[in-house]
């Protein structure tokens, strides 16, 4: 077994250290040491975007870095995306545009979609897609994610006609 | 189409597990972690075809960290008979060698020996040092070549069950099934026009994002605990009971979030592994994930096919005859999904002469399991593009086509039933209707497509139980695993019988000792019924409420009326929540339980027009538009059909334009990444327009159909007809990938 060294980092905001072995991938050290499992692992890679994170502002796939990477880097992942107040609009929208079924890529494509708005808070839809090329879902055809993250954007999107009018739960309350 | 007013169903509430799956709290199959864990990995076959002459797994036992090695030395020996893994019966004996190679590899990937170790580092140290030895043997990879009398043979005690009777010698062929009806001489005699085509489909995997993954406890006492992910628990419960010999009462399967399945998480591959390793380990719990790599390589491919078809029309444009005959892979061993592609094939259609034909071949490759529709993609490939050829023939609008051929209630299927009320016509009729179907096409080389999917869907056998709370909400607990948003769809059922809000309904997902067994969640039977067991709570419950109501009013129970969430008696009422909250005063609490086998499913129907751009250049195709019109019975919650809708033409747009298992002449599978079995992203795909047509199934208390299935087979034959209409080429192999459109622009014009 390789000898294992201390790291110190900032994740969601948290200074934290932690001991590694050199070839731990910062994936497996979130998910195994450090029991943050919302980032997902899909295929270790870096082909599937499950284990999206943002590194020092940078949109990063964390099964292709390093753990001991990120010594004095400063690490966001799916948990610290929500703040005290509420989930972040990006999550509310997901919820409300029903932009996921089994949810194992969510964690990737909001974590990755925050990294776009946060660079670029109007994307257009060719914008969003070319973003987003790198999360696989094998679930929904990505026309929901790409709708909530359109709205969360604030960019309308001119349909060709919608098959169903918005409805509510009517029932009794 | 339907006049019955609900009061949820059809509304758009958000899912129970929403805030859970999009803040990362949800815990996946692979999420979980336990006190002393060990982590095992799974040493793999390098060959195609092989003989096991010996395995020394000395030097692994012998590194620090690992805990327990194992190979098929310590499965039980002579299991038989058959268990359900969901879709279709899984052979024991075949089963148990799909999980551990016993004597012979039978492709690139078969799992040889696990080890469990400390660490997953360690784990692959491990598996580095257990030498095999194999005699290397001559593979078979192509279903025609499979089915030769001098082609190697993969299992030398297999004989063809031909149609019941069981051949003489060794075979490939596992069995051949055939539909007929009528005279099919006589038909083509009749037809004026007359198509023939022979196609060939890759074998393609279901691409599940969340790899598998299974944790297993084997206490000291004997009692076997485990973590899946799984699209059924009792599935996983009775596969490991029958392949290690285990009695049922002594396992436990907690069913984990699960990150994708589409047919492909019905079987077990780790799950034995995983037990058997805690067990040799000293009861340690072992939790094993796959990477990627052993993904593709080794767990359910769909199967590949060859498929030829003769169709016949009359001037008028009725079919006269069919004749097809479809070769489907089942991989190592017998089980390829020919037999409901077979019955599939012409299902829309009204034909009084046909003869199908369907061989279930082994080839060296992963043993196929379910896809999303199993074979309906394949055959419905071949048929839909030579309806379309006919058509052109003709002069015909292929949607005319299929309006005076459709079939509606009472016109008998291929393979026997007839229908009940079906909503295929007026899809046709909508799709006709749609102002895609007429929109101009801007250039040349644009094209545009139609096809039609049938899928017979499922209901089969579910359980669930309810409590009432005091405040009035009813804690739901079901056996059906959810990765759509069944949690939600079942709770609406409920919530409509008993006439209060979704949101007084919570769903809870349990284990195999907390509610009764319930099937997988698989065939498009969840909503359909285990909804209809809520349905059933809902009216126990109600039963029990009149009974408190009428206790309290001190009436018989009889003068009790419901309605709308309220009972009532002559002057006194009390709301559902009124009378939840005096359970304590009227003999404590109301709890229901519910079983159902639910028959009278009815299938769905679906008409795909799909517009594609072909650069002559490069041969790459490009989805501009696509609009998908199915009838789903009854919308219960619509955000989720159209994510049904919209997730299964990806998936089918993927198998028709990039995905496809590559293999060299040895038999290796070259491309077992995401970077190189290539699934749609974002960028590959326009929005996805579903038009929801609800013609409800008279049977089911809320008229659901079952939805996920249908969608992922029209989108090849619409794609290969819209090709067609761009460039002119006819495309009878998927993928129909750049080189192969290419080839085929230059065949057509050559120079």
């Amino acid at each position: 077994m390789s000898r294992r060294v201390l790291i110190h980092a900032r994740i969601n905001e948290e200074d934290v250290e932690f001991l590694c072995e050199p070839r731990q991938s910062l994936l497996e050290v979130l998910r195994e040491t450090l029991g943050l499992t919302g980032t997902k692992e899909g295929c270790s890679n870096g082909n599937c975007g499950a284990c999206n994170v943002i590194l020092d502002g940078v949109l990063v796939n964390s099964c292709l870095v390093l753990a001991v990477e990120i010594e004095n880097k400063s690490v966001t992942t799916i948990e610290g995306i929500a703040s005290p107040a509420g989930l972040h609009p990006l999550q509310q929208a997901f919820l409300a545009h029903t932009a996921l079924q089994c949810g194992v890529c969510t964690p990737g494509f909001i974590v990755a979609a925050k990294a776009l708005l946060d660079h670029n808070p109007h994307p257009t839809e060719p914008e969003v897609r070319r973003w987003l090329s790198g999360n696989l879902c094998r679930c929904t055809g990505y026309d929901k994610i790409v709708r909530a993250v359109l709205a969360v954007a604030g960019v309308p999107r001119p349909d060709i006609s919608e098959s169903h009018a918005p409805a509510r739960d009517q029932g009794a309350a | 189409m339907s006049d019955k007013e609900y009061k949820v169903i059809g509304t758009r509430p958000l899912r129970q597990d929403g805030t859970d799956k999009v803040t990362g709290r949800a815990l996946f199959g692979a999420d979980i972690h336990l006190t002393g864990m060990l982590y095992g990995a799974v040493l793999r076959s390098p060959h195609a075809h092989a003989r096991v002459l010996a395995v020394d797994t000395s030097a692994a036992e012998a590194l620090p960290g690992v805990k327990a090695v194992v190979t098929a030395a310590d499965l039980p020996t002579g299991v038989g008979g058959f268990t359900g893994t969901g879709e279709g019966l899984v052979n024991v004996r075949y089963e148990a060698e799909n999980i551990l190679a016993h004597t012979r590899v039978l492709y690139h990937g078969h799992a040889v020996a696990a080890v469990a170790a400390t660490s997953p580092h360690i784990a692959e140290e491990a598996l580095r040092s257990i030498r095999v030895s194999y005699e290397v043997l001559p593979p078979v990879l192509d279903v025609r070549r499979a089915m030769e009398p001098d082609a190697p043979v993969l299992l030398d005690e297999l004989r063809t069950d031909e149609m019941g009777r069981q051949g003489d010698r060794p075979s490939n062929i596992a069995s051949h099934i055939q539909h007929s009806r009528g005279d099919i001489e006589q038909g083509f005699k009749e037809a004026t026009v007359i198509v023939e085509q022979e196609f060939t489909t890759a074998t393609v995997h279901q691409g599940y994002i969340e790899p598998q993954t299974a944790t297993a406890l084997y206490s000291a006492n004997n009692q076997v605990t485990m973590w899946c992910s799984t699209q059924g628990t009792f599935g996983v419960r009775d596969q490991v009971s029958e392949v290690l010999q285990i009695p049922v009462s002594r396992i436990r399967v907690i069913p984990m979030e699960i990150g994708g399945g589409f047919g492909g998480k019905n079987r077990v591959y780790l799950e034995p592994l995983a037990v058997l390793l805690s067990r040799k380990s000293g009861y340690r719990p072992v939790k094993m994930t796959m990477r990627r790599t052993e993904v593709l390589a080794a767990t359910g491919p769909a199967s590949g096919s060859y498929i030829r078809v003769k169709m016949g029309a009359d001037r008028d444009g009725r079919i006269t005859a069919v004749q097809a005959l479809l070769a489907y892979e089942a991989g190592a061993f017998p089980g390829s999904s020919v037999g409901s592609g077979a019955g599939a094939m012409f299902a829309p259609y009204r034909i009084g002469n046909l003869l199908i034909d369907g061989y279930d071949v082994v080839v060296n490759k992963p043993q196929a399991a379910a896809y999303r529709a199993p074979g309906g993609t394949n055959a419905a490939f071949a048929s839909e593009t030579v309806i379309d050829e006919l058509c052109e023939k003709l002069g015909m609008d292929p949607l005319a086509f299929r309006q005076l051929n459709g079939v509606q209630e009472g016109d008998r299927r291929p393979d026997g039933p007839v229908y009940g009320r079906i909503g295929y016509l007026e899809t046709v009729a909508a799709a006709r209707a749609h102002p895609h179907y007429s929109a101009p096409l801007p250039s040349p080389n644009h094209g545009r497509g139609v096809a039609s999917s049938f899928w017979y869907n499922y209901g089969g056998k579910s359980s669930a139980s309810a409590s009432v709370n005091s405040d009035g909400t009813i804690s739901l607990v079901i056996g059906s695993v959810d990765l759509s948003g069944t949690r939600t769809t079942i709770a609406m059922q409920l919530a409509e019988t008993l006439g209060i809000s979704v949101a007084d309904v919570r769903s809870l997902v349990a284990d195999t000792d907390s509610v009764g067994w319930t099937e997988g969640t698989y065939g498009s039977r969840t909503t359909f019924a285990t909804g209809w067991a809520a349905y059933k709570l809902g009216e126990s419950l109600k039963r029990e409420f009149t009974q408190r109501a009428a206790q309290l009013w001190e009436v018989e129970p009889e003068k009790v009326r419901f309605a709308d969430g309220v009972f009532s008696t002559d002057g006194e009422h009390l709301t559902l929540k009124e009378l939840a909250a005096r359970l304590d005063e009227t003999g404590g609490a109301i709890m229901a339980t519910a079983t159902v086998e639910a028959e009278g499913y009815g299938p769905g129907f679906a008409v795909h027009i799909v517009d594609v751009e072909v650069d002559p250049e490069t041969g790459k195709v490009q989805i501009l538009r696509y609009t998908a019109l199915q009838d789903v019975g009854r919308a219960v919650h619509p955000d989720y059909v159209e994510g049904q809708i919209q997730g299964g033409v990806a998936q089918g747009v993927g198998w028709a334009l990039s995905e496809g298992y590559v293999y060299d002449e040895a038999g290796h599978l070259l491309n077992t990444t995401f970077l190189d079995y290539r699934i749609p992203t974002c960028l590959d795909l326009p929005m996805i327009e579903t038009v929801l047509l609800e013609v409800p199934d008279p049977a089911h208390p809320y008229g659901v159909r079952g939805v996920g299935e249908a969608p992922i087979i029209a989108p090849p034959a619409a794609i290969a007809n819209a090709i067609y209409r761009s460039v002119g080429v006819r495309m009878t192999t998927l993928p129909m990938s750049p080189p192969r459109i290419l080839e085929a622009i230059w065949a057509q014009k050559p120079g």
